[in-house]
């Protein structure tokens, strides 16, 4: 596997501080595994996109289900989750629950706590970069992870550039991983 | 394509003020911006039909009325062709280029001075009181990208106008979001008594971006609502914004609590389905005050 990792997007420079690439899908289950307060956050493209195996928000539902992770879902996501009898945490615009995050008073969406790792998939790409952009300046405590098949700079983890086929089979070892098949 | 047609006039004005205040025009809301669409320009006709079936006044300007007229129906028609241009329950009405945007903002602006009596001159604290508590309009720049877009939008968040943008218009930077879990940010004076209320999240957020046109539809018909609603147009807003939430989320919203006041904010056809989710919430009755931000509006003091 060739790892690129440039900004998908042209003239988005991220700054000094990058992403850590995920060399291994193996690193994603073992930051969800450590996490006390993990949040995965879903957006529209998930829908969109189909691998060869399903669609990308099955392997989302997969890994939401395997970690026990809370979901938000953003746009009308929300719906292709019920579609498939997964019941959501939240549906909140993306920009609302990234606004959430910042404030380290947020009591989260089940009254828990401030969460210490958010994962992002399904967002439009220039709209994630900038939301993790926020969250890496203004959310300290919190690790991002971008789990798209495009490197995004801005999160504290992301994958490298990857074609869809490797991106699907990172997607399958990160919910072996968690105990899922 | 419609011609543009400049600025509403007062009669125009007067003749829906009645209707809105009453609900049976939920609300108003603009189509403007640059055609910087995520998907085309298929989705910005869709919304302003949408909205126009639902007999909200739909207002478009500049680039977002050019594109609603390139979209044709089975029959050739553009929607400009299959509702009127009357500022009316239904109408979609292009009122002329991107600068005229002024004129949408004049319409707003009129209201308070015709409803209310506000004066015009050197008031617009007042004025923009009026609109963020009492006039249910929304702006959408489905495309929007220039700074010009930005500056107009800002002109209308400024007056008390929640304004929605499509995706692209998270490169703007700015958001005024606000947090409908904090209940102590959503309380108002009553003019009447002084007494200060809570009126719920209304409008919730004064500039957003948005993914998808789903979204933005249902965050239209949500941002619609005001403090001042009446329990009729309460309702009416609520219905729309419950329907819409159903069909394309495929969910009763679960902020609905946070917007019914009383029973009778109640949509009355979904009336046993909503009470039951109000009582399993825990949702308390509360009263509909004179609303105002403004301490000096307060005729009595509590």
């Amino acid at each position: 596997m060739v790892v690129s990792t440039e900004p998908w997007q042209k003239a988005e420079i991220p700054g000094p501080s990058k992403a850590q690439v995920i060399t291994k899908p193996e690193v994603v289950s073992a930051l969800i595994k450590r996490a006390k307060r993990p949040l995965l956050i879903v957006g529209h493209t998930s829908i969109d996109v189909q691998l060869t195996g399903s669609s990308v928000i099955d392997y989302i539902i997969r890994i939401a289900e395997n970690a026990k992770i809370p979901v938000v879902a953003t746009a009308h996501v929300e719906n292709e989750f019920l579609k498939r009898k997964f019941q959501v945490d939240a549906s909140l615009p993306a920009v609302d629950v990234a606004n959430r995050l910042c404030d380290p008073n947020w009591k989260g969406i089940d009254g828990g706590g401030p969460y210490d790792l958010a994962l992002f998939v399904g967002l439009p790409y220039y709209m994630q970069w900038l939301i993790l952009s926020g969250l890496k300046h203004f959310s300290p405590n919190l690790k991002t992870v971008s789990l798209d098949m495009h490197y995004q700079p801005q999160a504290s983890w992301s994958f490298s550039n990857v074609t869809s086929q490797e991106w699907e089979e990172n997607l399958k070892v990160i919910i072996q991983k968690l105990g899922g098949n | 394509m419609r011609t543009g047609r400049g600025a509403i006039q007062d009669v125009e004005i007067r003749n829906v003020g009645g209707p809105i205040v009453m609900g049976e025009i939920p609300g108003v809301v603009a189509l403007v911006g640059c055609s910087n669409y995520p998907k085309g320009v298929k989705e910005v006709a869709e919304i302003a039909v949408e909205f126009a079936k639902r007999h909200y006044i739909v207002l478009t300007s500049g680039c977002a009325a050019m594109s609603i007229a390139a979209v044709k129906d089975e029959e050739g028609k553009s929607p400009y062709e299959n509702y009127p241009g009357t500022f009316d329950a239904g109408g979609i009405v292009n009122v002329g280029s991107c600068v005229s945007n002024a004129h949408i903002a004049g319409a707003a602006i009129k209201i308070a001075s015709i409803f209310a009596k506000r004066r015009l001159r050197g008031n617009y604290e007042e004025i923009a009181d009026y609109i963020l508590n009492r006039v249910g309009a929304v702006g959408v720049g489905w495309g929007a990208m220039s700074q010009k877009a930005a500056s107009i939008a800002s002109g209308f968040w400024r007056l008390g106008i929640p304004v929605i943008v499509g995706p692209h218009g998270s490169k703007y930077r700015r958001m005024l979001l606000g947090r409908q879990d904090l209940a102590e940010d959503w309380y108002v004076h009553d003019a009447r008594s002084g007494r200060r209320i809570y009126v719920g999240p209304v409008p919730e957020h004064l500039f957003c971006a948005v993914e998808t046109k789903e979204e933005a539809m249902v965050l239209m018909a949500k941002l619609c609502m005001r403090p001042n609603d009446t329990s009729k147009g309460r309702s009416i807003k609520l219905t729309h914004y419950i329907d819409l939430s159903r069909r394309l989320y495929g969910s009763i919203p679960d902020d609905l609590p946070l917007f019914v006041r009383t029973l009778a904010d109640v949509p009355i056809t979904m009336k046993d389905e909503i009470v039951n989710i109000l009582n399993s919430k825990g949702w308390k009755e509360n009263v509909i005050p004179d609303p105002t931000l403004l301490p000096k509006l307060i005729r009595e003091r509590g």
